[in-house]
């Protein structure tokens, strides 16, 4: 026997199995609170868990030229990821990680330790775009490295060397500022949406609609077995652009590493062919994920490449603007008859205002004026019309205003009258400011684009078409309510002076004119030159005609000279003299002629013979009594064709 | 006496239910480890039952009024272990819980000190003569305790720290504790309680407030009582079919602590409440045997081990249901583990010890 004989009390050994009892009970309670009452609940929960909505990425819609040829494409592009399972020690397998994937190992551990401290379900985004080869290595150590996984998105695939780039644009993905704004309510955080250009115009065509896979998931975030369920994505459409590679091209290698900006339009349809601005940038260092050394480098360029000069410049257009002053003062019948004795200068409002040619250029009537640019001429026409109705014809050609083409934030420019000083300045227009707007100088600034589209509407007789880069065929409704792919308004301009003015245009590359350097045997080029100082508004009305700033050259040209099948505008900045511009212009047109001439068309069907000159036909339309265009006249034009044609191409450079 | 003992008095249907609750456990580890580093964990636990059962009739056969005389001898040595611990013993997760043993064999003390607690408190309560507890064996008695508690404490472990408390007042309350001795204790503890939180290291404070939150921070320290809930609610009244929290390993350690959240994802609310009744009827018939024990030391040892083992259940099962803070507590008998399953045994062959020794008189 042990201890004493008592034994203890039956009634707390009672208690003890009615307290073990109520232990259980309230035990019993939780699982029927759990597993009953609120079993669908967890049941969801559990669902939520394992059950996982996966994106399918939709690709981009490509985007091809006026003949389906291929300009921005998408590539297939792997990441290599490293999820953090807990049961592996991510820092002994680094170094083997490293060399499969051809990474510096202590970048490698570098990237573990910096996201030591984020959520372990973020998988570490390891090496973006990596090789076939350094997929398969990740395949092939499923078993050794489970913690490397892939994911795969498709990319843009830009042309080389930022062919194209500014009227391209690029991608990235959507900014919270761009979620806020109404028009891009449908998009997620992490959609890649376009930024610029027509990436970012035509975002709705472009973009795909995402679809999802369900999967189950386990903890780790890794899927599991067959997905549950599966909604395809709708890749984006494809958008067909009215630009021609081949002239783009030809564009492209006219400025080369020049600044400026190179437009091609057809001035029918206002169809751009080719647009050029330089210097660019390269699309490509967008697609992937653009460091924020590149970006601040590219932002920060005092050059501005992702500026679009061709949309985006406002410069004054110097002597080009004559052309839009021939037609103001013919249509209100003042420089019929105006006959100027330039002695290299003029004096108005006490003074004097000089002409680019010192010795002068003695009588100068309209036509002289046009191809000799005689400045003193365009002195008294100013002179004579007023800033007011210099104002109004510039307005009506489309000049101070945004052309509406299809590409985003395109500039107005200035055309000055006396209600905008007043406006601006709370200033009185003094006449004075009158005569050098007469040159295109003062406050006229003007985009590429618009001279382009001015001039193109003078040599079409009136024409004002809307410049666009999409085929508005086969556009959703929508676009074309916002952007008037088709809209023409028609200027009146008197068929005579018309004709007159084209005439002399044409003569502008022959030895009388200003550019006959720039002059292309056998093709009948009209434009005009132009030369105007660089400095910006502000600047410009502070230094007023300051000579010691460089210039800027222009030259608008096209072929042929009346109801021309294309306009070419250029700016070459710090191009000094319009001659020059002309010259890339007419290389432009140059390589446009000879791609229309080698077509098996009907019209122009050259026979080459063996001294490797060609006869060909030509047709062209001269107005008569009846209206612009009734009389249809037939020549022959003995031309030289290239001795080596260069090669039609099948895609844009890098896309092939 | 020997001749008075037979296995004819043996306890089978209490060893009966105790194996079927072995049987649910193993299968249960079995379907929890399968496709992980931890699969073939069933066959170990085999073997430790098997252990288990072969320590237990050993544990039988020795008489406990033998093992009560030597329990001082006992105490010393288990004081003295706990030592050896904190100063030698191997430091594994920010604890001294481990001495290593020639052989490599890893030896944790603080589990063979419970059973020498419930030895020591049985014969001081066996020895005590007045009806009503005086408060200096109050003292005392809270002392055979409190001394271990606070050497495992100082490791730190407080899960296990916490499993000595409940002998300790399974001893007083039979023992004859006066309310008004239990409600100045509960004063004194309610006083202790912000000093305590003061001293509990930041992982176990995390616990605490995950357990107050579990939403608070769903993927930290809230994430294994949420997974834990998500489990046991999603299995609903007969079981989920997919068992998709314990096969996609969204529940943590579900082969050791959380072993009663994977089977009742499993096996429903139908199949939970049998595991309770069994457990249930292990203790009820545990008490059976405490009140036909031969004597007073007996009862208090089979109480002891009942203390321990709902102690246990309470625990555990309360933290998998979101009752009590996550503490490592394993659930007896069901969870993995040799040194968990090795002390229910020799527990229960305490109690068969003295119950095969009931008509001796």
């Amino acid at each position: 026997m042990f201890g004493r004989d008592e034994k203890p009390s039956q009634i707390r050994l009672t208690v003890v199995q009615y307290l073990i009892l109520a232990v259980f009970l309230v035990l019993a309670y939780g699982l029927w609170r759990l597993q009953v009452s609120q079993s669908d609940y967890y049941s969801a929960a559990a669902e939520q868990n394992r059950i996982r909505n996966v994106p399918i990425l939709a690709p981009r819609g490509r985007i091809v030229d006026r003949n389906g040829r291929i300009i921005v494409d998408n590539y297939r592009s792997v990441t290599a990821l490293l999820m953090r399972d807990s049961s592996r020690d991510l820092m002994t397998d680094s170094d083997e990680i490293a060399s499969g994937l051809h990474m510096d190992p202590k970048e490698v551990k570098e990237k573990i330790r910096r996201f030591a401290f984020t959520p372990q379900y973020q998988p570490i985004y390891l090496k973006e775009d990596i090789t076939p080869d350094e997929e398969a290595f990740i395949e092939a150590h499923k078993l050794e490295l489970p913690e490397l996984d892939t994911i795969m998105a498709y990319r843009r695939l830009y042309p080389l060397k930022g062919f194209m780039a500014h009227v391209i644009g690029y991608v990235g993905e959507v900014s919270e500022d761009m979620l806020n704004q109404p028009q891009f309510e449908l998009y997620n955080p992490g959609d890649v949406v376009g930024k610029s250009g027509v990436e970012l115009e035509y975002n709705g065509i472009l973009m795909g609609k995402n679809g999802s896979r369900q999967v189950l998931v386990d903890s780790h975030g890794r899927e599991v077995g067959k997905p549950l369920e599966e909604k395809a994505a709708e890749p984006g459409k494809q958008l067909k652009l009215t630009v021609d590679v081949d002239l783009q091209i030809a564009a492209e290698e006219a400025l080369a590493d020049k600044n400026g900006a190179v437009v091609a339009m057809d001035p029918h349809t206002g169809e751009i062919l080719a647009m050029v601005s330089r210097p660019t940038f390269d699309p490509n260092a967008f697609a992937v994920r653009i460091s924020s050394k590149e970006w601040s480098k590219l932002v920060n360029d005092p050059d501005k490449p992702l500026l679009n000069r061709a949309i985006q410049a406002q410069l004054a257009p110097g002597s080009t603007f004559k052309i839009i002053m021939s037609v103001a003062g013919w249509q209100e019948g003042v420089a019929q008859d105006l006959n100027v004795q330039c002695n290299g200068g003029a004096e108005f409002y006490g003074r004097r205002f000089g002409c680019w040619v010192k010795g002068g250029h003695g009588p100068v009537d309209l036509t002289k004026a046009i191809y000799q640019s005689c400045d003193v001429f365009f002195y008294n026409l100013a002179n004579k019309l007023g800033i007011n109705r210099i104002a109004q014809y510039a307005t009506s050609f489309g000049l101070g205003q945004r052309t509406g083409i299809d590409l985003p934030q395109e500039v107005s420019g200035v055309i000055p009258s006396e209600e905008w000083k007043l406006r601006n300045f709370r200033q009185k227009w003094f006449a004075g400011e009158t005569i050098s707007v007469g040159i295109g100088q003062g406050a006229v600034a003007v985009s590429p684009i618009q001279l382009t589209r001015a001039i193109a509407a003078i040599s079409m007789d009136g024409r004002l078409v809307t410049p666009h880069v999409a085929d508005p065929a086969g556009l959703p409704s929508n676009y074309l309510e916002v952007n008037h792919y088709t809209e023409v308004k028609n200027v009146p301009v008197d068929m005579n002076g018309w004709n007159l003015i084209t005439d002399a245009m044409s003569r502008v590359l022959l030895p009388e004119g200003t550019a006959p350097s720039a002059h292309i045997p056998g093709i009948d080029i009209a434009g005009k030159t132009g030369s105007a100082q660089v400095v910006s508004l502000a600047t410009r009305a502070k230094h007023q005609n300051n000579e010691d700033l460089a210039q800027n050259g222009w030259f608008v040209g096209f072929t042929p000279r009346r109801n021309p099948d294309i306009v070419v505008g250029v700016l070459f900045q710090g191009g000094e003299h319009g001659k020059l511009a002309a010259r890339l212009a007419t290389e432009v047109i140059k390589s446009y002629v000879d791609k229309q001439r080698r077509q098996p068309t009907g019209l122009a069907n050259g026979k080459p013979s063996t001294d490797g000159n060609a006869e060909i036909g030509a047709l062209w339309t001269s107005p008569n009594e009846r209206g612009p265009g009734e009389t249809l006249e037939v020549g022959h034009l003995a031309v030289a064709l290239p001795k080596k044609p260069r090669p039609v191409a099948t895609s844009a450079p890098g896309l092939e | 006496m020997a001749r008075y003992v037979s296995f004819k008095d043996f306890d089978w249907a209490l060893v009966g239910f105790v194996l079927v609750i072995c049987t649910l456990g193993v299968f249960e580890i079995r379907s929890a480890t399968e496709h992980t580093k931890f699969a073939g964990a069933h066959i170990k636990q085999i073997y430790w039952i098997l252990g288990g059962l072969v320590g237990m009739l050993i544990m039988s056969l020795l008489n406990y009024h033998m093992l009560l005389e030597r329990v001082h001898w006992m105490y010393i040595g288990a004081v003295a272990s706990l030592m050896v611990v904190l100063i030698f013993g191997q430091k594994y997760l920010g604890a001294r819980r481990w001495v290593k043993l020639p052989g490599g064999i890893h030896f944790q003390p603080s589990e063979w000190v419970k059973l020498i607690l419930i030895l020591a408190v049985a014969k001081y309560f066996a020895e005590l003569h007045q009806r009503h507890l005086s408060w200096s064996d109050f003292v005392k008695a809270g002392a055979i305790v409190g001394v271990p508690m606070l050497m495992v404490l100082a490791q730190p472990d407080l899960g296990t720290a916490l499993t000595y408390l409940p002998i300790a007042v399974m001893g007083l309350f039979l023992g004859g504790l006066h309310w008004k001795q239990a409600a100045v204790v509960l004063l004194l503890a309610g006083l202790a309680m912000p000093l305590a939180w003061h001293h509990l290291k930041p992982y176990q404070k995390d616990r605490l407030v995950s357990f107050m939150e579990p939403d608070a921070d769903a993927k930290g320290s809230g994430y294994q009582v949420k997974q834990s809930l998500i489990a046991v609610g999603s299995g609903g009244l007969f079981g989920s079919s997919e068992e998709s929290q314990t096969r996609l390993a969204f529940l943590p350690v579900p082969q050791t602590d959380f072993i009663f959240a994977a089977f009742s994802e499993g096996h429903g609310f139908v199949g939970a409440m049998g595991v309770l009744l069994l457990y249930f009827i292990v203790l009820m018939r545990l008490t059976q045997n405490a009140q036909t024990a031969p004597d007073r030391a007996g009862t208090f040892l089979v109480m002891g081990v009942v203390a321990v083992l709902t102690f246990h259940i309470l625990v555990n099962v309360g933290m998998v249901l979101g009752f009590m803070p996550v503490t490592g507590i394993p659930l007896p008998l069901m969870s993995y583990g040799g040194s968990s399953v090795l002390f229910m045994f020799l527990a229960l062959g305490m109690v068969m010890n003295v119950r095969m020794r009931r008509f001796v008189n």
